[in-house]
């Protein structure tokens, strides 16, 4: 290579690297999601006493496989941690209490639906919805079941059917939309025995959340998980034990999509990038092209004297 | 170079006793492929709930996109940049492009869980998602590549066309069509050529944003905001090995002389990129600080030791030496730890880095995945070797031309 044409070559990757850097730092804010409609669920770890009747009560509700009522009776279930699957839209895990051996923890998981969903804004056609009232549901017309929501996800909850050659669906909690969209509160819920799980206005459940805390300060710990998690979540969580214990992750309070949103944006606002990238490599295209040509010609008129 | 190099069809027998296993593995592959369509993708693969993507997306489709960037690498360099000694290689690169990003979108079509819905983003749209605007540029490039590589079939056939019996009716308008193409869409090239590079970079910086938003999930070795940067460069740094790579491969089974005055020319500008992709990982780890988890020993530092010394370092130190350049064993060394430095990158990325809460064991690809990577892999060189015995593609000395 010409020292010349390395030179040309040096300084047009320089350009095209500045530009791309450029892009990237492109910042775009997060929209807020504020609404005195969205609902959630606040969790009192503290009270859950791992019946599993939430576990039973979903499924029902979604028509899947149940089982019979005696089998959740049946507490070695929890020998083994278990995570939410195809199934089951949400399970209850208990952990050993270092204090007292006769009072575990039970924690029920399932979606936390997020104020600012990764899965929302992964899905490659949209296919999940974040909804007025919080919940995030998922539109089977639409997935190509590229599965790159359980990717997104921070709380790894959209579950797969690995099983199935055609239509195989994602699966996760649904809020119960039908249900509350009728004025019904959440299968789980309204089958907790002993009021650990309340539904609510989410402000209202963080007011109350905090109240709860304050009343006995020995009880929990000084925190409610899901306030301000990935910029917050519907479902709000308070316990007795630090959440690392109870395997929840431990996340900052950015939304998960942030990042990404911003770098998209950058490469795509209003595709004027891209459309700038194709004028210049034209422009590029044409001089190039031209100086090439007279060089050559230039060459010829020197081999012809 | 003394004599004429132009491209033509090469002249050789198909079957060698290496092309049996190509084809062999091949057809294994092609079980598996039969077994994951009949009975699901939980039938043959080995992903679950915590590790949603494997062996597929990490190296059919991210490597694959990669290792096809050849096609705009080159592209951008002979008929944008115009840099000298870009003529020879930038069909064959064309051609493994084409066939790249054919078998890319085969296999995203293996891997969605629903396969027949493969054309829902061109109606369902959603701008926040990196992966739609992969998939939309992945598609457009591909008909875009395409269309770049009509003419080599124009120049096969035109004034040549002559269908036996009934079927030479056709000739004339067949004729018409070629000439047609060549006076219009012929002359409009340069926009697809352009357009062909624009796309490449968009979706070539896109696939290294897929695994941003992770975050937590992703070994902070790997994961930072310029993901995306990283992966373009990268991919402009692999374009000539890959070449080089295929180049010397091919002449060495079609049994001609390697072109060594074109390829050495061309792999002088390797070192200079693979210099600033190196340049921008190192400063960026700088800047995150994230070296400090190079002097923890596990799996995941000598997965990145192996990939920046032997993908990046080795090759990038070795093709400064003459005598690299001149001999083609040498060369071909260079260029496959280069190529092998991208596969490994993007299998860390996509594979190893992942580390997700709550798995029980680390996801290891199962048999009937690598089957089918292998497989596609070898039905790709299969096409490749009939493309270029039927077609102009690959540059031979006027010298050793035998009439035909
Ligand atoms: S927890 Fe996961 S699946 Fe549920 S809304 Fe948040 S990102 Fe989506
Ligand atoms: S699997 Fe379905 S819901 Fe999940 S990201 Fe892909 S298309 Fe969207
Ligand atoms: S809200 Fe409904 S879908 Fe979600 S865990 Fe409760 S019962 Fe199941």
């Amino acid at each position: 290579m010409s020292d010349n044409a390395r030179r040309d070559f040096l300084k047009q990757v320089g350009i095209t690297t500045a530009a791309t850097v450029g892009l990237s730092s492109i910042t775009a804010k997060a929209d807020e999601y504020k609404s005195g409609e969205v609902q959630g669920v606040l969790v009192d770890i503290g009270v859950c006493v791992g019946c599993r009747n939430c576990e039973r009560a979903c499924q029902v509700a979604h028509n899947l496989p149940a089982g019979d009522p005696e089998e959740y009776h049946n507490r070695d279930v929890y020998k083994e941690f278990r995570r939410p699957s195809t199934h089951s839209l949400t399970v209850v895990n208990e952990f050993e209490n270092p204090k007292n051996k006769l009072i575990p923890y039970d924690v029920k998981y399932q979606c936390m639906h997020c104020n600012h969903p990764a899965c929302v804004s992964a899905c490659i056609v949209g296919a999940f919805t974040k909804n007025r009232n919080g919940a995030v549901t998922w539109d089977t017309n639409k997935c190509i079941g590229c599965r790159y929501c359980m990717v997104a996800c921070p709380f790894q909850i959209p579950t797969f059917e690995y099983d199935k050659a055609i239509q195989p669906k994602i699966m996760k909690c649904d809020f119960c939309f039908e249900r509350t969209k009728e004025g019904l509160l959440p299968a789980c819920v309204a089958n907790c025995p002993v009021e650990a799980l309340t539904y609510g206005n989410r402000d209202e459940l963080l007011v109350l959340a905090k109240k709860r805390i304050a009343r006995y300060p020995d009880k929990y710990i000084q925190k409610v998980f899901g306030e301000d998690e990935v910029g917050g979540t519907s479902w709000l969580y308070i316990a007795p034990v630090d959440f690392e214990k109870l395997m929840f992750p431990t996340l900052g309070d950015k939304p998960a999509p942030g990042v990404t949103e911003a770098i998209q944006h950058g490469i795509f606002s209003y595709f004027i990038p891209p459309l700038a990238l194709f004028g210049w490599l034209g422009g590029v295209m044409w001089l190039s092209k031209r100086k090439k040509e007279l060089t050559e010609s230039e060459t010829k008129k020197e081999e012809d004297k | 170079m003394s004599e004429l190099v132009i491209p033509k069809p090469v002249k050789h027998k198909f079957f060698t006793p290496g092309m049996v296993i190509v084809t062999l593995l091949a057809l294994n592959g092609l079980y598996f492929l039969a077994k994951r369509f009949l009975f699901g993708m939980g039938a043959v693969t080995n992903l679950n709930n915590f590790y949603p993507w494997g062996l597929w997306i990490g190296v059919d489709v991210a490597a694959g996109v990669a290792l096809a960037a050849g096609g705009f690498v080159t592209a951008a360099m002979g008929h944008i940049f115009h840099l000298p000694n870009m003529k020879p290689v930038i069909r064959p690169a064309l051609l493994t492009a084409m066939l790249g990003y054919t078998f890319v979108g085969i296999g995203v079509m293996v891997d969605i869980g629903r396969w027949y819905y493969i054309w829902h983003p061109m109606i369902y749209w959603n701008g926040t998602s990196p992966l739609f605007e992969v998939g939309i540029c992945v598609m457009t490039y591909l008909t875009v590549l395409y269309i770049e590589f009509f003419p080599i079939v124009t120049e096969r056939f035109r004034g040549k066309v002559n269908l036996p019996n009934i079927l030479s009716i056709f000739n004339k308008p067949i004729e018409f069509l070629f000439k047609l193409f060549d006076n219009t869409l012929g002359k409009a090239m340069f926009i697809f050529i352009i357009a062909g590079v624009v796309l490449s970079t968009l979706h070539q910086s896109s696939l290294g944003t897929l695994m941003v938003i992770a975050g937590y999930k992703m070994h902070p070795l790997w994961l930072t905001p310029i993901m995306p940067l990283l992966f373009f460069i990268s991919a402009i740094c692999v374009g000539i090995p890959m070449v080089l790579f295929e180049s010397l491969i091919a002449s060495r089974s079609f049994g001609v002389k390697p072109e060594m005055e074109v390829l050495k020319n061309i792999a002088a500008y390797v070192p200079l990129l693979l210099g600033i992709y190196l340049g921008f990982k190192l400063g960026d780890m700088a800047i995150r600080k994230s070296f400090v988890y190079l002097f923890e020993f596990n799996k995941y530092s000598i997965a990145w030791l192996i990939e920046i010394i032997f993908g990046v370092i080795i090759p990038l130190v070795m093709l400064n030496f003459k005598k690299v350049l001149n001999s083609p064993l040498w060369l071909f060394i260079a260029a496959t730890l280069v190529v092998a430095g991208v596969l490994i990158n993007r299998i860390n990325t996509f594979i190893i880095a992942y580390h997700p809460l709550y798995a029980k064991v680390a996801y290891v690809p199962s048999f009937g995945e690598i089957s089918v990577t292998v497989g596609f892999i070898c039905l790709m060189v299969i096409l490749y070797r009939i493309i270029v015995m039927i077609f102009p593609v690959i540059s031979l000395p006027v010298k050793n031309e035998e009439k035909y």
